[in-house]
């Protein structure tokens, strides 16, 4: 019988929670990384292990990984360093994604490190020098606290030299030959400040694809909802609707194609569930319409954060949704959000949460 | 040989690292060296690129504040603190 495993990192290190193919009774274990900040862990199924990326305020950036399912963790950063002599420097590890045994890992100051032995070791793959926008990011004044990194990476389901990554702040770019050349993919974002180039300058949070259609993207960006029917070339603003235009995490239905899933939270300061009613917004016709999933959900007083990677969706026939908030609580969802469940109440505040099905 | 005292964020990282150990080296940076001879990957972890000390990483030689070019003795006391940083 399959098992449900999600992987949580949080501020105090990773932790992972598990259940069966029914996904209604939950445990968990951890904290694993030694108790380092993860932002993100994933697991990566050709090779059956887990990568945690994290950043130690004392002993710096790294990856950690476990290759029996978190009984056992090791942690390397040979390699995960730009030129001692220039002025970059990385200071957080962001993001990660895998592909045919292939480990990408985004960082700030932006760039992509690679590693193709397991995490063992780590190289530059690309900076996305000389795209718009790079003058910016490569100014070492801005970084940090100008936290302008790569937040974002996310691989085609076939080619694994194309890939798409997010500049936080800048937008998207699109690479199709492993990171020697790259396009930016905004047009038809909005941006509510100016921009000195044309191509470049949107706040995208959150990039999601459907499975079912590589032509169909989502994404969740500071001003608004958007969506892509050619594969990320153009975008159409689908926000009406919604009690805000703000969120970070986002999520596609992994058999409709016109499903989508966001959690808008109030702009500015606060940045929690609006009126403090926790809640996903889930759309059944490409952003036509947008419908409220509350159904066990906190209605009152739940002002809730959810960060950009806090939130998947799985691939059972019947879609089990879940999101993890900055207070530290998992909710879970066996019908693709219609009724939900607290599954985890006291976990330190939560930056990712990835979902696995494990034969 | 001089005395290290290293913290206890650092030994969970590197299987078989005492928090105490001794080791032979003329220099703060010789002993980091040495530390990463014998458990590799243990230098990324207290010094940046450079290499430069890790900004809330500190070095104690003899109980003063110490750069990686500080001289050892043969019996110096070597504390190296993961300095107070948040909660």
């Amino acid at each position: 019988m399959s098992k449900t495993m999600l992987l949580v990192g949080t501020r105090k290190g990773c932790f992972l929670l598990e259940s069966d193919a029914g996904r209604r009774t939950w445990t968990t274990r951890g904290p694993f990384c030694e108790g380092w900040p993860v932002y993100h862990a994933i697991y990566d199924g050709s090779t059956g292990t887990i990568y945690a990326a994290a950043a130690s305020e004392w002993h710096g950036s790294a990856v950690w990984r476990s290759r029996d399912l978190g009984a056992t963790w090791t942690l390397s950063s040979e390699g995960l360093a730009y030129d001692p002599d220039g002025a970059r420097k990385v200071s957080k590890v962001s993001t990660l994604a895998a592909k045919d045994g292939r480990v990408l890992v985004g960082v700030e100051a932006p760039g992509i490190f690679q590693s193709s032995d397991g995490g063992d070791t780590w190289s530059v793959l690309s900076t996305l020098s000389g795209q718009p926008g790079s003058e910016m990011w490569d100014d070492p004044s801005n970084q940090p606290p100008g936290h302008l990194g790569i937040s974002a990476l996310m691989f085609d389901t076939e080619d694994s030299k194309r890939f798409w990554a997010i500049v936080q702040g800048v937008g998207v770019f699109e690479t199709a030959d492993d990171g020697s050349t790259w396009t930016p993919r905004n047009r038809g974002l909005r941006a509510d400040w100016p921009r000195p180039h044309e191509e470049v300058g949107f706040c995208v949070h959150k990039l999601v694809r459907s499975p079912v259609d590589p032509d169909r993207m989502y994404q969740q960006n500071h001003v608004g909802m958007h969506r892509s029917d050619d594969g990320g070339h153009s975008w159409t603003e689908i926000t009406e609707g919604l009690p805000s235009e703000f969120g970070f995490a986002a999520a596609t239905h992994p058999h409709d194609k016109e499903t989508f899933y966001v959690v808008p939270l109030d702009p500015g300061h606060g940045r929690t569930m609006h009126d403090g009613h926790a809640s996903v917004w889930r759309t059944s016709d490409a952003g036509s319409s947008w419908r409220r999933l509350d159904n066990g959900l906190p209605h009152e007083d739940a002002y809730l954060g959810v960060l950009r990677e806090a939130m998947a969706i799985d691939t059972y026939d019947s879609p089990g949704l879940y999101f993890g908030t900055s207070t530290g609580q998992v909710f879970a969802s066996a019908d693709e959000g219609e009724s939900w469940s607290e599954i985890a109440s006291y976990l330190p505040p939560i930056s990712s949460v990835e979902v696995a099905i494990l034969d | 040989m001089a005395q290290l005292h290293l913290p206890t964020t650092l030994t969970p990282l590197f299987p078989g690292l005492p928090r105490k150990l001794e080791i032979e080296a003329a220099t703060v940076v010789g002993a980091i060296d040495e530390l990463e001879r014998r458990w590799p990957g243990l230098r990324d972890r207290l010094c940046e690129p450079g290499p430069r000390l890790r900004t809330h990483i500190h070095v104690y030689v003899d109980r003063e504040r110490a750069s990686l070019d500080a001289e050892l003795e043969p019996r110096s006391r070597v504390d190296v603190i993961a300095a107070i940083s948040g909660g």
